[in-house]
């Protein structure tokens, strides 16, 4: 087993390596002109101006030469600098990263729990109104736009009602906590810093909710179907057979059978998250990795763009080898080697 | 004669929604006594599973049951949810056709073991439930039973699942076994083993068994009194002895002419014509008249009842004249 994990993630900087040269070639075969972020509007009419700067960010090398050093930089460790932020692109990430981290994986938990209970919920009643309520609660979850439910949400309670704070994930004036997470909830109750715990946790509460909600759908609707039809095995049959109260076939023979189909599309839904939750992040100030990825696209700044492409692959890949441990756990006839 | 242990009158099972209902099983009238072994017979569809299933209220709420079933004085068929968990799996154990689709697959053959000893015993402890389900297995000859309760069933063979299968079913002392199809889903020489083991168990500790099977070579050996299904009825039952040898159905000869003959020179298997009308297309009269070579007029209008005619009792108006040796 320890092997089996050892294996996979040494594969894991291979396909990065990969994923990194297509990423690479794609962004170079896009129209456009990274100039545009480079050089200011009222210089770009003077040649020698653009060559210089052209030269300083290695923009007049061929593409071939570009590629290996970019590979190089990229083998070493080095993302390279960001055209827009002039940063690096690796001192971005960290920063943005953890943003989104803590979104996701709130979004996630809240996404896992509604969904679950509302599918077990649906499963149980099927066919009655519970159900019909259920059903529909979480088929609006995966249909309504989040730039829809988000801008709605932010409106009923920051504007309207004022129980949650703004945008952001802290008031302006607070200082972020310091912590090695880089999530602010953990990191303020890490430090025992209840006032900024709680800020921070409100300010998450709604992005989370809006992000979550969309994941419920998903989870709802999947929980529930794979419940029915574990409901149709002939083990439940037995498991009445035996004098097993109804609650217990549900949760004790049905369940465990149902969450392996549901653990895959977990897996998935977390990877794409990383990078996808670039409608939750714009409507609430989020400053994380979506809005990076959106950025760096719109002014062709190649080093970030590849930056955001790796992360984003890297989230694949890892959740992609959690999903596959997790399947052996749930289901004993699965053996990896 | 005893008190019976257990008395079906008038099992009717519907299915359908709305006004379009159609009965799988029909009227069904029987009596077990303690320790007796009743074996019941018929092709797939007859309706024979669904009255079982009916009677512990198996089936989906789809399902309409009506008539009674009274076990030691009380009607399973309208007995509360709360009740009849009490009844399944503590007085009546169940085993099904294919053992490997009856267990969970996610869960060790151990853990559904003791599930079932916990779910009718709240003052064992878990590990004297363990131990319990350790000498079950031993009991149904399952070789190195302690480490056989921590795998899961796709680690057990067929025969070893069903074997299993049993020592759930008897984990909590039945008074009462219901065997869908015990033996259907396995090799042939592991079928033998396990009704030999099913007659062993059930013997020694008293337990009246309802014999579900499609084979009369199964129930030949068991049963002390076999009923003949068709089409949700009963067709014709008796003693084991009359219904092999007295027999006055021509569906039951059908059945008994198409056992293969393991003495005796080979011959050409011999089937009986046709398939079973579907619940949702009964033919009026007798509803085996289509597929039967004695079929008159009048068995396509009136159905017939059940009635003593010789050894046993059948449900044909020719039983009089199908005396033995005509012909099936």
């Amino acid at each position: 087993m320890l092997k089996y994990i050892l294996r996979r993630i040494l594969t894991i900087p291979l396909l990065l390596l990969g994923v990194a040269s297509v990423a690479f070639m794609l962004s170079q075969m896009t129209k456009g002109d990274p100039l545009a972020a480079l050089v200011p509007e009222r210089m770009m009419s003077d040649p020698a101006v653009v060559a210089a700067i052209k030269a300083q960010w290695g923009l007049d090398e061929p593409l071939p030469v570009r590629y290996v050093y970019y590979m190089g930089n990229l083998l070493r460790g080095d993302m390279g600098t960001s055209f827009t932020t002039r940063r690096p692109v690796s001192t971005d990430i960290a920063e943005r990263l953890p943003a989104t981290l803590e979104l996701v994986v709130a979004a996630m938990i809240v996404g896992t729990v509604v969904g679950m209970g509302i599918g077990l919920v649906s499963a149980r009643f099927r066919n009655t109104a519970i159900d019909g309520a259920g059903r529909g609660f979480a088929l609006l979850g995966s249909s309504v736009p989040i730039f829809w439910s988000g801008l709605i949400l932010l409106y009923i309670f920051s504007v309207r009602l004022k129980w949650t704070p703004g945008t952001g994930r802290l008031d302006a004036r607070t200082q972020p906590p310091e912590g090695i997470t880089g999530f602010y909830t953990i990191d303020a109750a890490l430090a025992a810093d209840w006032p900024v715990f709680v800020q921070a946790l409100s300010h998450l509460l709604l992005p989370a909710l809006v992000l979550g909600w969309s994941v419920t759908g998903i989870v709802a609707r999947l929980v529930r179907s794979s419940l029915l039809e574990s409901l149709g095995q002939d083990y439940i049959r037995t498991a009445r057979a035996k004098g097993a109260p109804e609650h217990r076939v549900l949760l004790g023979h049905a369940l465990p059978n149902a969450l392996i189909p549901v653990l895959t599309v977990l897996g998935f839904t977390f990877a794409y998250l990383i990078t996808g939750a670039v409608l939750t992040e714009a409507i609430f100030s989020w400053p994380g990795i979506g809005s990076y990825a959106v950025s760096s696209a719109r002014s062709l700044d190649y080093p970030a763009i590849g930056g955001v492409t790796i992360v984003g692959a890297t989230a694949f890949l890892l959740a992609n080898l959690v999903t596959d441990l997790a399947y052996a756990w749930a289901n004993p006839r699965i053996k990896l080697q | 004669m005893t008190a019976p242990l257990l008395e079906v009158t008038g099992l009717t099972t519907t299915f359908g929604t709305g006004g379009k209902r159609a009965s799988a099983v029909r009227g069904l009238d029987f009596t077990l006594e303690p320790g007796k072994v009743l074996g019941i017979v018929g092709e797939s569809g007859s309706g024979k599973s669904v009255a079982m299933m009916s009677m512990l209220q198996l089936l989906a709420p789809s399902a309409k049951v009506t008539g009674s079933a009274i076990y030691k004085g009380r009607d399973l068929i309208t007995m509360g949810p709360r009740d009849i968990r009490k009844i399944r799996g503590k007085e009546i154990g169940c085993i099904f056709q294919d053992p490997l689709s009856a267990f969970n697959p996610v869960k060790t053959i151990g853990h559904q073991i003791v599930e079932a000893i916990l779910l009718h015993d709240s003052k064992i402890s878990k590990r004297a439930a363990t131990e319990h389900a350790t000498s079950l297995l031993a009991d149904v000859a399952i070789p190195q039973p302690g480490e056989r309760l921590g795998q899961y069933p796709h680690e057990f063979s067929g025969g070893m699942r069903q074997r299993a299968m049993i020592a759930m079913a008897l984990a909590n002392g039945p008074n009462l076994l219901i065997a869908d199809e015990p033996t259907t889903a396995l090799d042939v020489t592991v079928q033998a083993q396990i009704l030999d083991l099913l007659r062993k168990l059930t013997e020694e500790r008293g337990i009246a068994t309802i014999l579900i099977t499609h084979d009369l070579g199964v129930v030949a050996g068991m049963a002390d009194e076999i009923m003949v299904m068709y089409a949700g009825r009963v067709v014709e039952r008796g003693s084991a002895e009359a219904i092999f040898y007295d027999t006055r159905h021509p569906y039951t000869r059908g059945l008994i002419a198409a056992m293969p003959k393991l003495d005796g020179p080979g011959e050409i298997l011999r089937a009986i014509e046709g398939t079973p009308p579907s619940i949702w297309t009964r033919p009026p009269g007798c509803s085996f008249a289509p597929r039967c070579s004695f079929a008159i007029e009048a068995c396509r209008t009136t159905e017939p009842g059940l009635r003593r005619v010789g050894e046993t009792e059948t449900a044909c108006m020719r039983a009089e004249e199908l005396d033995k040796g005509m012909p099936a």
